[in-house]
């Protein structure tokens, strides 16, 4: 549940161009029956990453540099459909810290920052040049929020909400917040 | 100053108001869990030492991993071991921390988006979540619904809150008559290709207008299910009679159902109220419809042929679906129909399907599996008859649950299969790896089966 804090990340992207890709493009639900988080790295993209008779292929996601990116770029309208967590768990396990597109879905963003994952909706010249330059050195600066693109490609402000950002520049979690409110929530419990 | 139905609802379950610096804390009436969201979270309370803060505000049932035939000797054939597991995780779970369950020997067990309202569980004015993105179902009620992942899933067992901000708000007006045959399946695909999968993100929707308030509950919360298929975690209708008579004498109606009622109508859009932004689908304009993609907002109206692709996105779908544009879409050939699914599993849904079917075939190239949305269903089917009228014309008639509707349980279709469903998600391999889902109404999947192809629900009436 908790998570190492998250300042600067500088890696080479991996770079998905596909537009709309939903949760059970990133965790089919197959895997969604396993009552434990860890593991579920290997199963992330497995449709990109197995055949059909179950061997790797031999797309990028299961290269050793893809293995060592920390930084995923995709496609427009990434994490649309189903609410299931184990999409950033998988993400997360496999060791992607940051996801940026021009457009990330509500719930998916949500359960990211959530879990120790940055979700980073970028402006469209700068997400046109991620997709144009695959496995480009890029660094995400949460502290000043900020992504910095090598070569000429420019320095692009993101926003975060302020409370995810605290949460994951601290690597706490909400639940611990939550357990300090305790007051609150019993004296809203007798009130209402 | 006037108030929206959502921002009323808002306003009542604030415990910790939200400031730039921090989310609201934000009140939890109802959380609704099943078992395949919730095993983690269990794990974290226990981890921590935690204990569920209300297990009365909290309800358990098994839906999505149950299998939906039973073996000649009673056995349940689950899809794996993993299933099993899963589902014995929950009710060990719930038992442990004192939570009212629905499992396999309740009369209300089901998926969990029809066993709420069923119960009476789910109210005007509430704050419901679930670990499932269709908890927008329940936002048919007047009640602020949304779908969670597992570590809020936690945080409400614990603290019956969750850490949200205020979401913007949109009105989706419908007005005017709808034509003969038009469902409310097709109302809300017809919303979804209007404004896209993304074009309710950040938002929550009200359904305004003549024909929600001319439809039965069973037709708003089909509305209201698809809502994040617009990408709006929540949407929903205004309680008006429609609502509080169907809340009249159900398992957890307030015992002070007068005032309750009275409470609840006051929960309705002021006039004069300005939302964030509107849009205008006029009624007449809506014709059945059906997907012809690989996302929800892909959709067409029967009758149409199929658009052009306007991106390579759009090309891969089509590629996917093996349709071509430009070509008619009825007549294409079929072979699963699913009717079923937190969208279509009522009993409106089961009567529409069984008037089709009456009396009729299923086509030899079809198979045809109809899954009630809970024991209730099947029970209340199978008193009207409706099940003899499937199994007459050659469908399945199968237990309660979730099914094909995500293929969990093992209930899938062949890869290549064209699948006529009444769910919600039309993704690449959600109905099995390779499987092509056209989503559509319980009228249109029950013509298709008839038919063997693709066919307009009205062309079928017409003809018998
Ligand atoms: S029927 Fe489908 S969408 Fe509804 S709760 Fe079950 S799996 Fe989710």
């Amino acid at each position: 549940m908790t998570f190492a804090p998250l300042t600067t990340v500088t890696s080479r992207t991996l770079v998905l161009p596909l537009e709309n890709i939903d949760t059970d493009q990133i965790m089919p639900a197959k895997f969604l029956s396993m009552t434990t988080k860890a593991g579920l790295g290997e199963h992330v993209f497995a449709n990109l990453r197995y055949d059909a008779k179950g061997n790797l292929t031999d797309h990028e996601l299961n290269s050793e540099d893809g293995k060592a990116c920390e930084i995923l770029v995709a496609g427009h309208n990434f994490g649309c459909g189903s609410s299931r967590e184990h999409a950033p768990w998988g993400l997360t396990d496999y060791g992607f810290r940051v996801v940026i597109s021009s457009e990330i879905a509500d719930i998916f963003r949500g359960n990211s920052l959530k879990n120790g994952l940055l979700p980073i909706v970028i402006d469209k010249r700068a997400h046109q040049w991620l997709l144009d330059n695959p496995g480009a050195d890029v660094t995400v600066d949460l502290d000043s929020c900020e992504v910095r693109l090598p070569r000429n490609g420019g320095t692009y402000k993101f926003d975060v909400d302020a409370f995810s950002r605290h949460c994951l520049m601290e690597g706490v979690d909400e639940m611990g917040y939550l357990q300090n409110q305790d007051d609150a929530i019993a004296a809203y419990e007798i009130e209402r | 100053m006037p108030k929206t139905l959502f921002d009323k609802v808002w306003e009542r379950h604030i415990v910790v108001p939200e400031t730039e610096a921090h989310p609201a804390t934000f009140y939890i009436d109802l959380h609704l869990i099943h078992e395949v969201t919730s095993p983690q979270a269990f794990t974290v309370l226990r981890e921590r030492g935690l204990k569920v803060r209300r297990p009365d505000r909290t309800l358990a049932t098994i839906d999505h991993s149950t299998p939906t035939k039973v073996n000649p000797d009673g056995s349940r054939p689950y899809v794996t071991a993993q299933a099993e597991t899963q589902v014995e995780t929950l009710l060990a779970n719930a038992a442990e921390h004192g939570i009212e369950t629905h499992g396999w020997e309740s009369d209300n067990r089901g998926i969990v988006h029809v066993m709420g309202p069923e119960l009476g569980a789910t109210q005007p004015g509430m704050t419901i979540v679930c670990g499932d993105s269709h908890t927008s179902t329940h936002g048919a009620f007047g009640a602020i619904a949304f779908g969670i992942g597992t570590t809020q899933v936690g945080h409400v067992l614990a603290n019956q809150s969750i850490l949200m901000r205020k979401p913007k708000t949109m009105a989706i007006n419908v007005n005017g008559q709808l034509a003969e045959g038009v469902t409310p399946k097709d109302v809300i695909l017809a919303i979804i290709a209007k404004i896209g999968i993304g074009g309710g993100t950040g938002y929550a929707l009200e359904y305004r207008g003549n024909v929600f308030e001319e439809m039965s509950m069973d037709g708003r919360m089909t509305v209201c299910n698809m809502s994040i298929e617009a990408g709006a975690r929540c949407g929903m209708i205004a309680p008006d009679e429609t609502t509080f008579s169907y809340l009249k004498d159900r398992k957890f109606t307030p015992e002070n159902y007068d005032a309750a009622c009275a409470d609840w109508a006051s929960l309705a859009t002021d006039e004069g109220s300005v939302f964030d932004k509107e849009v205008h689908i006029a009624a007449e304009d809506i014709r059945p419809m059906v997907t012809y993609g690989t996302h929800p907002g892909m959709g067409m109206a029967i009758d149409a042929v199929i658009p052009a692709a306007v991106d390579a996105t759009d090309e891969s779908a089509l590629d996917y679906m093996q349709l071509k544009a430009g070509a008619k879409i009825a007549g294409t050939p079929v072979d699963k129909v699913f009717i079923g699914s937190c969208t279509n599993s009522r009993m409106e849904d089961l009567r529409a399907a069984a008037s089709i079917f009456k009396g009729r075939k299923v086509a030899s190239n079809v198979t045809a599996i109809v899954v009630p949305g809970s024991v209730l269903v099947k029970a209340r089917a199978e008193d009207e008859g409706l099940d003899k009228v499937f199994i007459a014309a050659g469908a399945e008639w199968r237990e309660a649950g979730c099914s094909m509707c995500l293929g969990m349980n093992g209930d899938i279709g062949a890869p290549g299969d064209l699948v006529v469903s009444t769910s919600n998600r039309n993704f690449m391999g959600r109905q099995g790896p390779g499987v092509r889902t056209v989503l559509a109404s319980p009228e249109t999947a029950a013509a298709s089966a008839i038919a063997g192809v693709i066919t307009d629900p009205r062309k079928m009436e017409s003809a018998a």
